[in-house]
């Protein structure tokens, strides 16, 4: 029952990047597309995931003066692991995702689940909170990219959707918004997406 | 190195064209004196650990004389971060012994300039930069300090900005953090007009 709950908290009420406003370093830059989104995000969920449970596992043998440092070798190790993985099966990707995947290690999401969720519970827990952490920013991510990636190139995960006719160059009345594609697009999206969560949950709202 | 400096500043802002740093951007534009604070703390630590990291990926990551022709590039992460971390304690220690009020109004943020993008994203770019732009240890300062006091423009003028918006009428479900990325993405908008500019 209590678990269940934290699995769904961090999906919508207690969103990390909407309503903790964590993580948004490196997630916005990767939204242009869908697909890029969807593996930064599965990439992000698994470190959080494991983190979480190695540093729950590990809570009550590491002292608590020099525990920042164990976590972000702990966290700096995982995301090593991911960025090898991407690199041997997905390398068209891992190109696009360039630098931000190694600032997963610096993702603010991740260490700060750690810091206030794994140290002073249990490995089961843990794992579970890390997951539903990890797939809160992939839903956020995804949201912004679906509306990027759509707009700006016409497109969803690399397939056509808006049909070829309807351009202007084949004599229709379209083309495609190139202002989505550039950084500040991502920003007013995310600013839309929190306005419309808080206009739904008031309690959220400020003063 | 002047055209390096501008691009790392103005042209590639580490806030509107990256979004590295967004976390303590956001959080701590409420006041522009403690906007100026953290701004300085950061442009400082980056100024150093770019440089630091510089050095390491030539000497020890790549394959030299050092470390017998391993390319230990894969490690390039957990090196860059523990350089940034040791850094951080130090600039926390000292912010704290010569200015304590600073200290408590940074609060947790701080330690987590350890944690900030912009300080890790540096190192990463310099890192894919070797051999274009930066060829040199002063290039890599150079750079450091670019694109530290990009980050610094960008979050004192957004505390400037949120200090007025304070008595504007902002419907209530955009207050805070909403308006916050609305007014970043006009100030990234209006950033953009400096792409292209070649000295």
């Amino acid at each position: 029952m209590k678990l269940s709950k934290n699995f769904t908290n961090p999906l919508a009420a207690n969103n990390p990047v909407i309503v903790q406003i964590l993580g948004i370093c490196s997630a916005l830059a990767v939204t242009v597309k869908l697909e890029p989104a969807f593996v930064m995000g599965i990439s992000v969920t698994f470190v959080c995931a494991f983190s979480n449970l190695l540093m729950s596992l590990l809570r009550n043998s590491v002292p608590s003066r020099i525990r920042i440092i164990v976590q972000l070798v702990v966290i700096a190790t995982l995301v090593i692991v991911v960025d090898q993985v991407l690199r041997a099966f997905m390398y068209d990707v891992s190109k696009q995702l360039s630098v931000y995947v190694g600032l997963i290690i610096t993702n603010c999401i991740v260490m700060g689940r750690v810091e206030a969720f794994a140290l002073g519970n249990k490995p089961w827990a843990s794992f579970v909170d890390g997951i539903a952490n990890g797939l809160g920013y992939t839903i956020i991510l995804v949201m912004v990219a679906f509306f990027r990636e759509l707009f700006g190139s016409g497109s969803l995960f690399g397939q056509t959707i808006i049909p070829e006719s309807w351009y202007i160059a084949n004599g229709g009345f379209y083309s495609n918004t190139g202002l989505m594609l550039f950084p500040p697009m991502a920003l007013i999206i995310v600013g839309c997406i929190i306005w419309i969560h808080r206009t739904i949950n008031k309690d959220l709202q400020e003063k | 190195m002047l055209n390096l400096f501008i691009n790392s500043a103005l042209i590639e802002n580490m806030v509107f064209a990256y979004f590295f740093g967004m976390c303590s951007y956001i959080a701590v534009s409420k006041s522009v004196k403690t906007a100026l604070g953290l701004g300085a703390a950061v442009t400082f630590v980056q100024v150093m650990t770019v440089p630091l990291n510089y050095l390491l990926n030539q000497y020890v990551l790549t394959p030299s004389n050092i470390n017998g022709g391993v390319d230990l590039s894969f490690l390039s992460f957990i090196l860059f971060i523990a350089v940034i971390a040791a850094f951080v304690q130090l600039v926390e220690m000292i912010v704290e012994k010569f200015s304590p009020s600073l200290y408590n109004q940074l609060g947790i943020f701080l330690p987590l300039i350890a944690v900030n993008c912009a300080i890790m994203g540096g190192s990463l770019f310099m890192q894919q930069m070797v051999g274009t732009e930066i060829n040199s240890v002063g290039d890599s300062i150079v750079y450091g300090l670019g694109s530290g006091i990009g980050w610094w423009l960008a979050i004192v003028m957004m505390a400037a900005i949120r200090e007025k918006i304070e008595y504007s009428h902002v419907p209530a479900a955009m207050k805070g953090p909403g308006i916050a990325f609305i007014i970043t993405g006009l100030m990234g908008i209006a950033f953009m007009i400096f792409s292209g500019i070649q000295l």
